[in-house]
């Protein structure tokens, strides 16, 4: 008896499940909350990136009422997300030429949004009280001379250069062939193990070499210098294994998906007005990353205290 | 290679005598043989292809197919029929359901969840002592989640895990049911078990999240392929496990196949099947912070972001509730398991089903006591741990990274274990010509098992190189060796004390409950600050996770030694050293072989986390892989990654694989 109950059970458990898969899913946002009034941004890991979603995020909330969501993931997920209308906007990126390639051009799921107003820039860096002691070291032709400087147990006799995270862009194992440098790379593997490296090697006053770039919150810590290496020029770049270059100067882009360009409204308006410079940024990043700060608070007290530049972000009504 | 514990122990306690003796005849005649094989393979092997790295020509490139596979998803993830009328679904359903338990635990307010947690701790443990103290656990794991600020975060998690544990141990039960009722499916699972828990999230992570999107969806999914094998095993192992005479006794009463099963051999399962549960729930919240890698939010994604500013004191502050909510079902899990079987003594309002429905009224009375404090945790009542201890982290690794007297510091140790031990390991092992590696791992394999033990070996190693990782994989091996003959020697250490003074293991018990279940991204920024971006910081992060699991099991190898054995010993006057070396350890010796086996895979799973401080090789194409979108690169690691856990778990293993 009890038996079949179940067996009737299962039988009609699978056979809604089937009728409800006849039915095609919902390919829409499953995050709206009550319809329009939701914007989801991607909070990428660098501080820099935190600092402008905090601040869209606190106006689009305190100013314009809306519910805004924050996910933290990796760049090409959130490239990923964007298209698919997971998240709306990616208020920080430093170019994905195959995503944008793929996303904007051929399907056209996601729209630019801008420029940001900052300019990224790579580069080799070794710490100033280093460069001081031996301005030679700033030119990349005289680096094979500071090896036993750079030295370490990981690099094998050879200068070792500090790398980041995977997600960086990176030239370096091409440049050190193609330059015929004595150096090895050591990838730290995310960029919390490489600012603890360098923070470690600055309290110490030792040497090192890194990749690293601009704006960074910790520039305002620890003073770096850039290595010279050859100028860049467009389309030095273009076959990776040849790369004997600089890293280039890089307009920081926004990205919205491409229906929320379209019908995000105010949100969408305000989002691509948004703009600002390389020091207001590293303002916000340092209350973050430097005074330990909420993102929220440092946004909130930067919008207190620069009324004038946000008012005109605010769509005209 | 079982991530559970303590079960399979007395399993392989049996057979071990008989099969020992065997092999010691057998073992002669094999060095013989492996000797005259190598007298003729070597000069064959150097005549035809010299020395060197696995062979250009050997290798298979897979990553150009799974790049392609992954552009098909991305195209037609949209439009296929697939996607829309099967896959969408149970993206939606994984966000609706993990949303409603959500709601469900916020509706109920701080007050109503607190409660809940205490009283069902406290049903759970039965009354008397033992309640009181699983259900003081249980409220002080709540009231510090709320101290910390991080109760929002807390209820967040605990919604993912309630749904992720809740599929696990559904598909788990289903896994181990047909595991256990059929040995030909049981031996065909074997393997896939395996690889569920050895191919690191990271590899996986990324086609789930192409197929069913970012947030909740593709880590719940995660969650679930990591956390339902425990499950699955424990149940096959109870299923087997069940008295021959109840069944003969229940069959003989006619009962049919399914009604025995219900009436007879799960109900006899039970126990081990809590055990298993509980080890689901421990794996499953070993995966929150990489569940937030994807957006699943909750304490992962405040573990995760503190990271990026560098801010310890507050990834510790997201860290210790999940370490307490860990604790909390631990307890509570363990203390149901404890009780079945426990005849109840009387009957009484405080049992059976009033006990229940006591319960339930009162958190029906808390949760409407929320309409007079409200629901959210009041916000004077938090604690910010993050400024003190960073302070103290800081302090710790300037005194103790250079300049101790005699010892050196932290940061020398690093630099000698590198040089002296890292970097000649691993120049051996890459310097070996690929074919001896092949015939060295061959023989190892034949010497501790069987042919079909070599032949797994073999294939496994020979498919690294096949994959095109060779020198890589060599690599994170020389690494993994390393780590894990310190954790051996030092967890094994550990257990001899454990098991002999038991006040030292109760003292240890919340440390070891922390290491094992405390996100590695939690202590990764002071074992950098400490040790520098090298291997050894990978090393280090590995022992720590995996030492846990070895003290215990050798602790408790060594606590279920024969007393008389020892009382023998002693009354023939042994000192307590020649107790130890000559009757405790010998006897527990499949102890301490499971002991190995966890030890190899808990390495292995760190090794993804080592490559985000350093460690370089495969865990760090993993993370690439993940991080780049590039499918292929991930994938071929973390399948070599698989291979590598394969090769080590044969050679390491003589008798496991006799027994299964």
């Amino acid at each position: 008896m009890r038996t079949l109950r179940i067996t009737t059970a299962v039988v009609s458990a699978l056979g809604v499940l089937t009728l409800s898969a006849c039915g095609a899913a919902d390919t829409g946002k499953k995050n709206d909350v009550g319809g329009k009034k939701s914007v989801t941004l991607t909070v990428p890991s660098w501080v820099g990136a935190q600092a402008n979603t905090a601040v869209a995020a606190y106006i689009l909330k305190k100013e314009l009422g809306y519910t805004v969501k924050t996910q933290q993931m990796g760049e090409v997920l959130a490239w990923d997300a964007l298209a698919k209308g997971d998240v709306d906007a990616i208020m920080e990126d430093w170019g994905h030429p195959k995503e944008e390639k793929q996303y904007v051009a051929t399907k056209k799921t996601v729209v630019k949004g801008g420029d940001l107003g900052v300019t990224g820039h790579i580069g080799w860096f070794v710490p100033k009280y280093y460069a001081d002691a031996h301005p030679e070291v700033t030119d990349y032709k005289n680096l094979n001379k500071y090896v036993k400087d750079l030295k370490t147990a990981e690099s094998g006799g050879k200068g070792e250069i500090l790398e980041g995270s995977p997600d960086y862009v990176t030239n370096d194992d091409a440049l050190i062939k193609n330059l015929k440098l004595d150096l090895k790379t050591n990838y730290s593997g995310s960029e919390a193990a490489q600012i603890t490296a360098m923070k470690k090697y600055a309290k110490a006053k030792k040497p090192f070499l890194t990749y690293w770039w601009t704006p960074q919150w910790l520039n305002a810590q620890i003073d770096m210098v850039e290595v010279k290496l050859p100028q860049y020029k467009a389309g030095c770049d273009a076959d990776p294994k040849k790369i004997a270059c600089a890293y280039p100067n890089t307009p920081l882009q926004k990205y919205f998906n491409a229906d929320f360009a379209k019908n995000g409204g105010e949100a969408a308006q305000f989002l691509k007005n948004f703009k600002w410079t390389t020091e207001q940024q590293n303002e916000v990043a340092l209350m973050i990353a430097g005074e330990k700060m909420s993102p929220e608070a440092a946004a909130e007290k930067w919008v207190k205290e620069n009324e004038s530049t946000w008012k005109a972000w605010l769509p005209k009504k | 290679m079982t991530a559970v514990v303590t079960a399979p122990a007395k399993e392989a306690a049996a057979p071990e005598r008989t099969l020992r003796s065997l092999l010691r005849h057998r073992v002669k005649g094999k060095l013989l043989l492996i000797a005259v094989a190598a007298l003729v393979l070597i000069p064959a092997g150097i005549a035809l292809w010299g020395s060197g790295s696995w062979p250009g020509e050997l290798t298979v490139n897979v990553s150009g197919p799974l790049d392609d596979a992954n552009q098909w998803v991305i195209d037609n993830r949209d439009t296929h029929p697939v996607f829309l009328y099967f896959l969408l679904h149970f993206s939606n359903t994984a966000v609706d359901a993990v949303d409603v338990v959500y709601r469900f635990l916020d509706a109920m307010g701080w007050l109503g969840v607190v409660v809940a947690g205490v009283l069902i701790a406290w049903r759970a443990a039965g009354l008397g002592r033992r309640g009181v103290k699983v259900a003081g656990t249980a409220f002080v794991a709540f009231a510090v989640c709320g101290l910390l600020g991080m109760w929002d975060a807390t209820l967040l998690t605990i919604a993912l895990m309630v749904v992720a544990v809740a599929v696990a141990a559904l598909l788990g039960v289903l896994i181990g049911l047909a595991a256990g009722l059929s040995d030909r499916v049981d031996r065909a699972l074997r393997p896939v078990l395996d690889t569920m828990q050895v191919m690191p999230a990271f590899a996986y992570l990324l086609p789930f999240v192409l197929v069913f999107g970012t947030g909740t969806p593709a880590a719940l999914f995660c969650t679930v392929i990591y956390a339902a094998p425990p499950m699955a095993r424990l149940t096959a192992l109870g299923l087997r496990g069940a008295d021959p005479a109840v069944l003969e006794a229940s069959a003989s009463l006619g009962a049919s196949g399914w009604q025995r099963l219900r009436t007879a051999r799960l109900p006899l399962a039970r126990r081990q099947m809590l055990l298993g549960l509980n080890q689901t729930i421990m794996m499953a919240l070993s995966m929150v912070v990489i569940a937030a890698l994807v957006g699943a939010g909750g304490l992962g994604e405040q573990v995760y972001s503190a990271l990026s500013t560098v801010d310890v004191g507050k990834a510790l502050a997201a860290g210790i509730p999940i370490v307490l909510i860990a604790v909390w079902l631990d307890r509570t899990t363990a203390a149901a398991g404890d009780r079945i079987g426990e005849s109840a003594p009387g009957g009484g309002l405080l049992h059976g089903r009033s006990a229940w429905a006591l319960v339930f009224a009162g958190v029906v009375a808390a949760v409407l006591g929320r309409l007079a404090i409200g629901t959210a945790w009041p916000e004077g009542w938090t604690y910010d741990i993050s400024t003190p201890v960073n302070k103290a982290q800081n302090w710790i690794t300037e005194h103790l990274s250079s300049g101790i007297p005699v010892l050196g510091g932290t940061e020398v140790w690093s630099e000698h274990f590198t040089l002296w031990i890292l970097n000649p390991l691993r120049d051996v092992l890459t310097w070996l010509p690929w074919w001896s590696l092949l015939l060295l791992v061959a023989a190892l394999a034949w010497l501790v098992g069987t042919w079909v033990t070599a032949l797994t070996a073999t294939v496994s190693m020979a498919a690294i190189g096949v994959l095109g990782v060779w020198a890589k994989s060599l690599d994170t091996l020389s690494q993994v060796l390393a780590a894990l003959v310190l954790t051996l020697f030092l967890g094994v250490l550990a257990g001899i004390f454990c098991a002999r003074a038991g006040r030292l293991e109760r003292w240890l018990r919340p440390v070891l409950d922390a290491m094992q279940t405390m996100p590695q991204f939690v202590y990764l920024i002071p074992v950098v600050a400490l040790f520098g971006v090298t291997r050894a910081s990978a090393i280090i992060a590995a022992v720590v996770y995996a030492l846990p699991a070895v003290v215990r099991i050798t602790t408790q190898g060594l606590r279920e030694v024969d007393p008389a054995a020892l009382e023998a010993s002693r009354s023939l006057g042994a000192s307590p050293r020649q107790q130890l070396l000559q009757v405790q350890l010998p006897l527990a010796r499949p102890a301490l072989q499971l002991a190995v086996n966890q030890g190899v895979v808990l390495v292995l799973a760190v090794v993804v986390v080592g490559g985000l401080v350093g460690g370089g090789a495969l865990g760090y194409d993993v993370v690439k892989g993940l991080s780049r979108g590039e499918m292929g690169i991930g994938m071929t690691a973390g399948v070599a990654i698989v291979c590598l856990g394969l090769v080590l778990d044969r050679i390491t293993q003589p008798t496991t694989r006799k027994t299964d």
